[in-house]
């Protein structure tokens, strides 16, 4: 038996729509039976995955939390996909991005309280924090246009260079000399950390970052020359160059936006949240953004919606470990379920499925 | 007792009468076509004369809308390509479909529905090899081979079927000629062995080389039977290109032609991007303002290349120059060229004249001048690019299903109406098309001839590169030929014949023959 994919003549618009949410009840269903298999009930998984993290204010505040850097950086991932270009290095611009930003807190510690005050030192780390994920997602980019070097393999590499970088600032020049040699830095003043939104909640302003870089990323992607330049580029090479859009300024403006905004959420993430450099400031954001990006289409309303979507899964999975025992790697399992219902789901959007001999 | 006549052999396959439409558009108009067992019979005509389609229909892969097939006498129902090998028909296209990383055994067996790459089809292949002097090492990755080595995995794939028929499109479009020839060898001793061949080709020295019988198609319909051997390549370009006057007639106004150079280009030679690119070589064309001058030429004689030169998308100049309106442009890029004035129609509709997802008002962008398209900080100006796609629509009559549609849900012929609007409404002083009414249907290939007259007559210099010999006599004033990326020298239609023209396209054997990079 053989299967073969003939591809649909026309899509209908609502099956477009109805495919992600299919693709996630189908995604539910496969998980509850690993968990059944488990040995625990999935009625409870789905209780502690779905209903809690959405029904209890912390959790709330939790998801929120955790879909900022998501939104951020998959905003930003839109750009390079919708291009054709495959930045799967933003964990490194995002570390870079958090080591930059963090590196003016630390310079700058004790100067809020002198002369002229520590209004200023917020937006110099957002700003040195956007320029280190930039920088970092420019090697690429560049080494792409000059040599021809795949721009897949360099970006993920220099992950590894930027998070092992961290490491050796942490553990070394910057360590907090007060710390009991525990491998980390000094604790930012106050005037170093990004304001929360409500007194007393955790939920920063990074959260408004992410939602105004959708707002533009929207209006530039659908409205203007730029947006134009990379949707042609990253559909029809060849009436890109027709049109006589440069194709190496789109690799690089696109590269740029999509390192600014992870370096902009790694800052916001060890302002806001951290206060702090650690040897490790992510759990592993840079690479759930891919998912994000995807699974929201590339569209700048479905990844905000996705970055929830995954956040929540993310809080689910940690409940899940308190209260089911479960293994925190469920909650990968469960991103890639997700990630393979949706892809599924949408190969068969675009072609009939049918069983040859 | 009366003697029976000797009743002639039964022809292996006859196809009679076959009708084959697409929408409007006639490929194949009652096509009559015979092969005797042992023959090697050519398919010949234009590119466009519906030989494609008549063979795809022979190997199962389209049906005809009229008309009959018979199999060894009997009529038959040709339903798809299994079937078509169940007979015996083996087919050998253009486009190889190998596996770069597979080696050559594996390669075989995969073109096999139940073989698998071991030392019986190892013997079996190499059996065949030797027999049809088909030179090739089994274990050698496809990547190593070239073009011709490529196409002798595809033809012993296809004799390993023992198949009565062998098919073989375009076969020497690849090839060098020594590969060619190494190819002719093979054919004869496979139709010693009283198999059958249908080979397609457009090159009269090499169907007058090796066939025994030919059929010539123009525009969809039979012309003559005839056998290649008793004609000369004059007589047999004659068939081909025809003599018929095109319905839209272009009237040589006198004096036309000795207006100011708008288009010049002299001493030009271009390296090509793509690996099985041609090389352009010495190119020398003027156009003037206000003439339209039609390059003739089968394809792949380096229009491809000439356009994407001129428009400035590809190509590495490597000598001489092009001018626009006394500026060298030579370097400029294509939106440089735009601001000089130039305007093109590339050959691809969708994916290089239009983005197929975006919709045809987001499509003006591609060539529109920046200003007229994008305000300040790069908005687009929606409405104003509404009003243009509207004013295009209304003048160039393009149909659509809706009022700004995505550029793929438009008919070929309706997205090339938009897509030639699309240019002419920048009023060009210079514009170049690329294959104007390829695959377009007649009515709108009448509005588009008659379009590009009208720029011409408003005082533009047009040039059009075709591959149909009808339009190029119909709207040009001046003719030049393109073939193995060199160009002839371009003249005044009044004073050349169809049968000058096409000789030009199909001699294959002068010096500067398409010879592919080892």
């Amino acid at each position: 038996m053989r299967l073969e994919l003939i591809p649909r003549q026309n899509v209908s618009r609502w099956r477009e729509w109805l495919t992600p949410i299919l693709a996630f009840g189908v995604a539910l269903l496969i998980g509850g039976l690993v968990i059944g298999l488990m040995g625990r009930s999935p009625a409870r998984a789905f209780q502690v995955y779905v209903i809690e993290p959405l029904s209890q204010g912390w959790a709330i505040q939790e998801i929120l939390l955790k879909a900022t850097p998501l939104m951020l950086i998959g905003i930003g991932l839109s750009f390079c996909y919708r291009a054709d270009r495959w930045n799967i290095g933003a964990e490194g611009q995002f570390v870079m991005g958090g080591l930059c930003g963090g590196g003016i807190a630390i310079a700058t510690q004790g100067m809020a309280t002198q002369g002229i005050g520590g209004w200023w030192i917020v937006p110099l780390m957002l700003l040195a924090g956007s320029l280190g994920g930039m920088i970092w997602a420019a090697i690429p980019a560049t080494l792409r246009n000059r040599l021809g070097v795949s721009e897949i393999l360099t970006s993920l590499m220099l992950v590894y260079v930027a998070q092992l970088l961290l490491d050796y600032l942490v553990r070394g020049p910057w360590r907090d000399p007060s710390a009991f040699n525990l491998p980390q830095s000094v604790n930012f003043d106050a005037a170093a950390r990004l304001p929360v939104l409500f007194a007393g909640g955790r939920v920063h302003w990074g959260l408004v970052f992410g939602l105004l870089a959708a707002l533009v990323a929207w209006f530039v992607l659908s409205k203007t020359l730029f947006g134009f330049a990379i949707r042609a580029t990253g559909e029809a090479p060849r009436a890109a160059r027709f049109g006589g859009f440069d194709e190496r300024r789109v690799t690089l403006l696109s590269f740029l936006i999509s390192g600014g905004l992870a370096g902009l959420a790694g800052v916001a993430e060890v302002a806001g949240q951290i206060g702090q450099l650690q040897p490790s400031i992510s759990p592993g954001y840079g690479f759930t953004a891919i998912i994000v990006a995807f699974l929201g289409r590339l569209s700048a309303p479905g990844i905000v919606l996705a970055a929830f979507v995954m956040s929540m899964i993310l809080i689910g999975a940690e409940n899940a470990q308190i209260a089911l025992k479960l293994p925190l790697d469920l909650a990968r399992v469960f991103q890639g379920l997700l990630l393979f219902c949706l892809l599924g789901g949408e190969a068969l959007t675009r072609y009939r499925l049918v069983l040859g001999r | 007792m009366l003697s029976t006549p000797a009743t002639p052999p039964v022809p292996l396959v006859v196809l009679d009468g076959i009708v084959k439409r697409f929408g409007t558009f006639v490929a194949n108009d009652h096509v009559s076509l015979a092969v005797h067992a042992g023959e090697i019979h050519a398919l010949l005509g234009e590119n466009g004369a519906g030989k494609s389609t008549l063979v795809k229909i022979l190997f199962g892969l389209l049906q005809p809308d009229a008309g009959t097939i018979r199999w060894q006498g009997e009529v038959v129902t040709i339903a798809n390509p299994q079937a078509a090998r169940q007979r015996g028909i083996a087919m050998v296209f253009q486009h190889f479909s190998l596996f770069d990383n597979l080696n050559v055994l594996e390669n075989i067996a995969l073109g096999l529905a139940d073989r698998k790459a071991d030392q019986a089809l190892a013997d079996e292949a190499a059996a065949l090899a030797e027999r049809y002097g088909l030179a090739l090492n089994l274990d050698a990755p496809v990547w190593s081979l070239s073009a011709g080595e490529r196409q002798r995995i595809e033809i012993i794939r296809a004799l390993l079927q023992k198949p009565h028929l062998l098919v073989l499109d375009e076969p020497t479009s690849v090839l060098t000629p020594q590969e060619a020839e190494g190819l002719f060898v093979t054919l004869e001793r496979l139709a010693a062995d009283g198999a059958s061949v249908l080979f397609i080709s457009h090159k009269l020295d090499e169907v007058r080389r090796l066939c025994s019988a030919a059929t010539i198609l123009r525009g969809g319909k039979l012309v003559a039977h005839a056998d290649p051997r008793l004609e000369s390549s004059g007589s047999l370009a004659a068939l081909m290109v025809g003599a018929e006057v095109g319905d839209v007639r272009r009237d040589h106004v006198a004096g036309r032609g000795t207006a100011e150079a708008c288009l010049v280009v002299s001493a030009l030679s271009v390296l090509p991007q793509e690996v099985h690119g041609v090389p352009l070589r010495d190119i020398a064309l003027t156009v003037h303002a206000g003439e339209i001058v039609a390059i003739a030429g089968v394809a792949g004689g380096g229009q491809r290349e000439f356009f994407a030169a001129l428009s400035g998308e590809e190509g590495q100049v490597t000598a001489g120059r092009i001018m626009l309106g006394g500026e060298d442009i030579t370097r400029a890029t294509i939106t440089t060229r735009r601001e000089r004035g130039a305007a093109f129609v590339p050959e691809e509709r969708l994916g290089q004249a239009t983005l197929p997802q975006a919709t045809l008002s987001d499509n003006l962008v591609l060539s529109l001048p920046r200003r007229e398209t994008a305000a300040s900080l790069g908005w687009l100006d929606l409405s104003a690019l509404r009003q243009k796609l509207t004013a295009i629509v209304q003048r160039f009559d393009v149909r659509a299903s809706a009022v700004d549609p995505q550029a793929r849900r438009l008919s070929g012929g309706n997205l090339q109406k938009y897509v030639i609007g699309r240019e002419i409404m920048r009023e060009p002083a210079l514009l170049v098309v690329n294959q104007p009414t390829w695959g377009v249907d007649a009515a709108a290939t009448q509005h588009i001839r008659q379009a590009l007259m009208h720029l011409a007559e408003a005082g533009a210099a047009v040039l059009v590169i075709s591959q149909d010999l009808d339009e190029v006599f119909a709207i040009a004033d001046r003719i030049a030929v393109m073939r193995a990326g060199r160009l002839s020298e371009a003249q005044p239609v009044q004073s050349v014949t169809r049968q000058d023209i096409g000789l030009l396209m199909t001699e294959g054997s002068t010096p500067g023959a398409v010879r592919h990079a080892a």
